[in-house]
C-alpha cells in the first residue's frame, strides 16, 4: 500500500509538471500580450514594464524562471490588478470555489446513493420510473439552465414568503451556498444515481445475498448491511474524476449566482490576458485535481481490500 | 436424492442399450433462417428498442432541421426587426400604419395655479387618468385631471398591476408643475400591456396615493420603417390607420429583433457541427493512437499510454479555454475552428485508451493467431480483423462523445468563451437569453430545449446501441 501510494504521488508530481509546461506553452502562443492596453503608453514605459515582468528574456529563460518560482510556491504578481499577488488571489478565492465544489460533491454523492438505492428497491415500479426520468433530465439539461431555473425559483420563493429567506446571489452564509451547490451537483447526482442503480441490481444476484436470504435474515438487514454497502464502493471510484468535473464546472454557477470564486477570476484573467493569474490558477487547479483523484484512489484502497491486492 | 436419479437412469439405459449409430436425418438440423451479419443483427435489436428508435428519429429530424430548414425558412438570422423586439412566439401580427412621430407639447393648463399656496400633507392621486390618444408602440400619451395643491406628478410604468405604493419601482418621468397633466412615453414601448401609475407630488416629496391605468399599445409602423423592412413598396397605396402584416416570427424574436427560428437553425449548424465533427476527428485519432499502442505493445505502448494519461489529467475546461485563446480569433471570424482544434487536442485519450484495451484483448484471440499462422501481415490483420471487431465499441463511444461535445460548446459559449457574436450557437443564445429570463423567457427556453433534446437523443441512442451491439446481451434473450 505504501509503495502504491508513493508511486501514485510521484506520478502526480510529474503530471503537475506536465500541466505547468502545457500551460506555459499555451499562454506564450496566445496572440497579443497583457501590456497591449493602456498601460504601455510609450516604448520606454513598455520596456520598463517588460523588464519588471521578465518579458524581455527569451522563452526558455522565462520558462526556467517560471518553473523555479513555481517550485518555491510563488506564482508572481498580477498584470492587471494593482500589484496583487497571484498567491493572494488564489488564497482569497479558492476556498470559496472549493467549498462550493465539495458541498456539491457531497450533495451529489448522498443524492446519487439514496436515489439509486430507491430505484433498485422499487425496480420497474412507479418510484423507479419517476427517478429514472429525472435522471435522464439531469443528464440532458445543461448546468447553466439549472442555475438559471434555480435562481428563478429562489426569486419566486422569496416573493411568495414576502421576505428574502434564501439569498438569490452572493456568498457568505450557508443559505448562500445551498442552492448553487445543489445546482452544481445535479448532473453528477444523476450520473451517480444511474451507476448506483446498476451496481445495486448486479449485487442482487450475488451468492452472498442468496445466502443471506437463505439464512432467513430480514429483508431490511439484507438491504442495508449487504446490498447497499457493497453497491456503494464502485460508485465511490468515479468520485475522484467527478470532483474534477464539478470544480471546473463551477464557473457557470459562480457566474450566475455572483459567487466570488476562483473560476470567475480565471475567466476574467483570460479576457484580460493576465498571464501570471492564468498560469497560476491553471497549475493550482490542475495540481488540486490530480491530488484529489489520487486521494480518492488511496482512500478507496483502504476501504476496499480487493484494490490493494491488485 | 441424486443417487436415486442416477440409478434410475442407469436402469433405463440398460434396457435400451443399442450401439448401432443413429441415422443422420437430413433436413432436421439445417439452418432455416438467413444468416445475419453482426450489423444486421444489431440493427434488428435496435429496432426493438422503442426509446433508441425514437431518439434516432429525433437525431434525423435535427439533421433535417439544420440542413433543409434554412431552405424552407429563408429569413436572414442577422436581420433585425426593430418593430418586434423580444417578441414572444405568436401568430402573424398586424400593425397599424401611422404618421411619423410629431413632437407633442403635452397639456399644460393655463387656468390652474402652478405653485400651490400651501403645502398639503398628503395629496390625493389624480382623478380621471386616461389615454389622450390611441396608444401605439410609437408613443403612449396619457393625461389626467389636475390635483388642487399639487406641485408636480411622478409617472411610473410597470408590466404588472402594482401591489401597493412600494411596488411601483423607479419613476419613468416626473412633471414639475401641478398644471402639467400629461405624459408621453416613447421608451421602448412594446405591443404588450402596461400599467401606468401617477403619484402626485408637492414638488419634492411624493404622496402615498397613486392611480393606475392599464394601457395596451397597438403595434404600429411608419411608412419609412415599412419601406426599410420591405413590407410595402414605394408605390403602395396605404392610408394612415390601415392594417399591414408584419414579418412573421413563429418562435418569436430576440432582444435585437432577430428571428429566433432562423437563429436556432443557424445555431444548430454551429452546435451540431462542433458536436459531431470534433468527436469524429478525435475518435479517429484515438483509434489510430490506441490501435498503434495496443497492437505493438511493449515499451512503445507504455510510453504512448503515459502521455495519454498526462493529457487526461489536464483540467478539461481550463485547457479548452487556454487552447481556444491560444489559437486566437481574428476579426470577423466565428471562433468555431479554434474550438474544434481544442476539443480534438483534449478529447482523444479516452478513445485511445478504450481502443488500446480492445486491441490488447482481440490480439490474443484464436482467430488472430490462426490468421497469423496462415501468413497474414500486420496491416491485413489490423484492417480485416482488429478494426472491424472494435467498431461496435467505437460507435458507442462516438455516440456518447457527441452530447459531451455539444455540452462543452454550450458551456464555453455561455461563459462568453465560445463562438464570437454575431455567430449564433445554442450556447451563446442561452447566454443572451439568460439576461432577459424574467421578462422574455422564450429567448432562453428555446435554445436550452434544443440543447437538451439533442443531448437526450444522443444519450438514449448511445444506450440503445450499447445494448444492441453487446453480444453478451444477445445470449440473455
Amino acid at each position: 500500500m505504501l509503495a502504491y501510494t508513493i508511486k501514485r504521488l510521484l506520478a502526480g508530481v510529474i503530471t503537475v509538471w506536465f500541466i505547468a509546461t502545457a500551460t506555459f506553452i499555451a499562454m506564450h502562443s496566445v496572440p497579443g500580450d497583457p501590456l497591449m492596453n493602456d498601460k504601455a503608453v510609450t516604448e520606454e514605459i513598455r520596456k520598463n514594464l517588460e523588464v519588471k515582468y521578465g518579458l524581455d528574456k527569451s522563452k526558455p529563460e522565462q520558462y526556467f524562471i517560471f518553473m523555479k518560482n513555481m517550485l518555491a510556491g510563488d506564482f508572481g504578481i498580477s498584470f492587471t490588478q494593482q500589484n496583487r499577488k497571484v498567491n493572494d488571489i488564489i488564497r482569497d478565492h479558492f476556498p470559496v470555489s472549493a467549498t462550493l465544489g465539495l458541498l456539491a460533491v457531497f450533495f451529489a454523492a448522498i443524492g446519487g446513493i439514496v436515489w439509486g438505492a430507491l430505484t433498485a428497491l422499487y425496480r420497474n415500479r412507479l418510484p423507479d420510473i419517476i427517478i429514472m426520468f429525472l435522471v435522464i433530465l439531469g443528464i440532458s439539461v445543461p448546468s447553466f439552465v439549472f442555475a438559471a431555473l434555480g435562481q428563478l425559483s429562489l426569486v419566486k420563493i422569496n416573493q411568495l414568503l414576502g421576505a428574502s429567506v434564501i439569498p438569490v446571489a452572493g456568498w457568505g452564509t450557508f443559505a448562500h451556498m445551498l442552492v448553487p451547490s445543489l445546482v452544481l451537483g445535479l448532473g453528477t447526482m444523476a450520473l451517480l444515481t444511474r451507476l448506483m442503480r446498476s451496481s445495486m441490481l448486479e449485487i442482487v444476484n450475488e451468492d452472498y445475498i442468496k445466502t443471506a436470504k437463505a439464512k432467513g435474515l430480514s429483508p431490511l438487514r439484507i438491504f442495508f448491511k449487504h446490498q447497499l454497502r457493497n453497491a456503494i464502493l464502485p460508485v465511490l471510484t468515479v468520485l475522484g474524476p467527478q470532483i474534477a468535473a464539478i470544480t471546473t464546472g463551477g464557473f457557470v454557477v459562480e457566474l450566475v449566482f455572483a459567487i466570488p470564486g476562483l473560476g470567475r477570476y480565471f475567466v476574467q484573467a483570460v479576457q484580460q490576458l493576465d498571464y501570471t493569474v492564468i498560469m497560476g490558477t491553471t497549475v493550482f487547479y490542475g495540481a488540486f485535481l490530480v491530488f484529489m483523484v489520487i486521494l480518492v484512489d488511496i482512500i478507496y484502497g483502504f476501504v476496499d481490500p480487493r484494490v490493494r491486492l491488485q | 436424492m441424486s443417487d436415486s436419479i442416477l440409478l434410475n437412469s442407469k436402469s433405463t439405459n440398460t434396457e435400451s442399450l443399442d450401439f448401432t449409430p443413429s441415422e443422420i436425418a437430413l433436413g432436421v438440423e439445417q439452418i432455416t433462417r438467413p444468416s445475419l451479419s453482426y450489423w444486421e443483427d444489431a440493427w434488428i435489436r435496435l429496432k426493438k428498442n422503442t426509446r433508441a428508435l425514437i431518439s434516432l428519429y429525433i437525431v434525423i429530424g435535427l439533421t433535417l432541421f439544420t440542413l433543409i430548414g434554412p431552405l424552407l425558412w429563408q429569413v436572414d438570422p442577422a436581420l433585425q426587426d426593430l418593430n418586434q423586439l423580444s417578441q414572444a412566439p405568436s401568430f402573424p401580427k398586424t400593425a397599424i400604419f401611422i404618421e411619423e412621430h410629431i413632437r407633442w407639447e403635452g397639456i399644460i393648463l393655463e387656468d390652474f395655479p402652478a405653485e400651490p399656496d400651501e403645502f398639503l400633507a398628503n395629496l390625493p392621486a389624480p382623478a380621471n387618468l386616461r389615454t389622450a390618444e390611441t396608444p401605439t408602440t410609437q408613443a403612449v400619451r396619457i393625461r389626467w385631471d389636475p390635483v388642487v395643491g399639487a406641485g408636480g406628478y411622478a409617472v411610473y410604468r410597470n408590466q404588472h398591476l402594482p401591489e401597493g405604493i412600494n411596488d411601483l419601482g423607479l419613476p419613468l418621468g416626473t412633471k414639475l408643475g401641478g398644471n402639467e397633466v400629461s405624459y408621453e412615453d416613447r421608451l421602448n414601448v412594446e405591443g404588450r400591456d402596461y400599467f401606468y401609475s401617477i403619484v402626485t407630488t408637492d414638488g419634492y416629496d411624493e404622496s402615498d396615493n397613486y392611480v393606475t391605468l392599464k394601457v395596451s399599445p397597438e403595434l404600429s409602423i411608419t411608412r419609412a420603417d415599412a419601406l426599410v423592412r420591405g413590407l410595402i413598396t414605394e408605390d403602395s397605396v396605404i392610408a394612415n390607420g390601415d392594417e399591414i402584416n408584419l414579418a412573421f416570427h413563429p418562435f418569436g424574436t430576440d432582444y435585437l429583433g432577430r428571428d429566433m427560428l432562423a437563429r436556432l437553425m443557424e445555431g444548430a449548424r454551429v452546435s451540431l457541427f462542433i458536436g459531431i465533427v470534433a468527436p469524429f476527428l478525435y475518435v479517429m485519432f484515438g483509434i489510430f493512437y490506441g490501435g498503434f499502442a495496443g497492437y505493438f505493445g511493449g515499451k512503445l505502448d507504455a510510453m504512448l499510454m503515459r502521455f495519454a494519461d498526462f493529457v487526461v489529467a489536464l483540467p478539461f475546461l481550463l485547457f479548452m479555454i487556454l487552447f481556444k485563446i491560444a489559437f486566437g480569433i481574428g476579426p470577423g471570424e466565428s471562433g468555431v475552428l479554434p474550438m474544434l482544434i481544442a476539443l480534438v487536442l483534449l478529447g482523444w485519450p479516452a478513445t485511445a485508451r478504450l481502443v488500446r484495451g480492445q486491441v490488447l484483448q482481440i490480439r490474443t484471440q484464436g482467430y488472430i493467431e490462426a490468421a497469423r499462422l496462415l501468413g497474414a501481415k500486420d496491416h491485413y490483420l489490423i484492417i480485416r480483423h482488429i478494426i472491424p471487431n472494435t467498431m461496435g465499441v467505437i460507435l458507442v463511444t462516438l455516440t456518447f462523445a457527441v452530447p459531451a461535445a455539444i455540452f462543452t460548446e454550450a458551456f464555453l459559449s455561455f461563459i462568453g468563451m465560445g463562438v464570437a457574436p454575431p455567430t449564433p450557437s445554442w450556447g451563446s443564445m442561452c447566454n443572451e437569453g439568460v439576461k432577459t429570463m424574467l421578462s422574455h423567457p422564450h429567448e432562453l427556453i428555446f435554445p436550452a430545449l434544443f440543447i437538451s433534446i439533442t443531448v437526450l437523443a444522443f444519450n438514449l441512442l448511445g444506450d440503445g446501441l450499447t445494448e444492441a451491439l453487446d453480444s453478451r446481451m444477445r445470449s440473455r434473450e
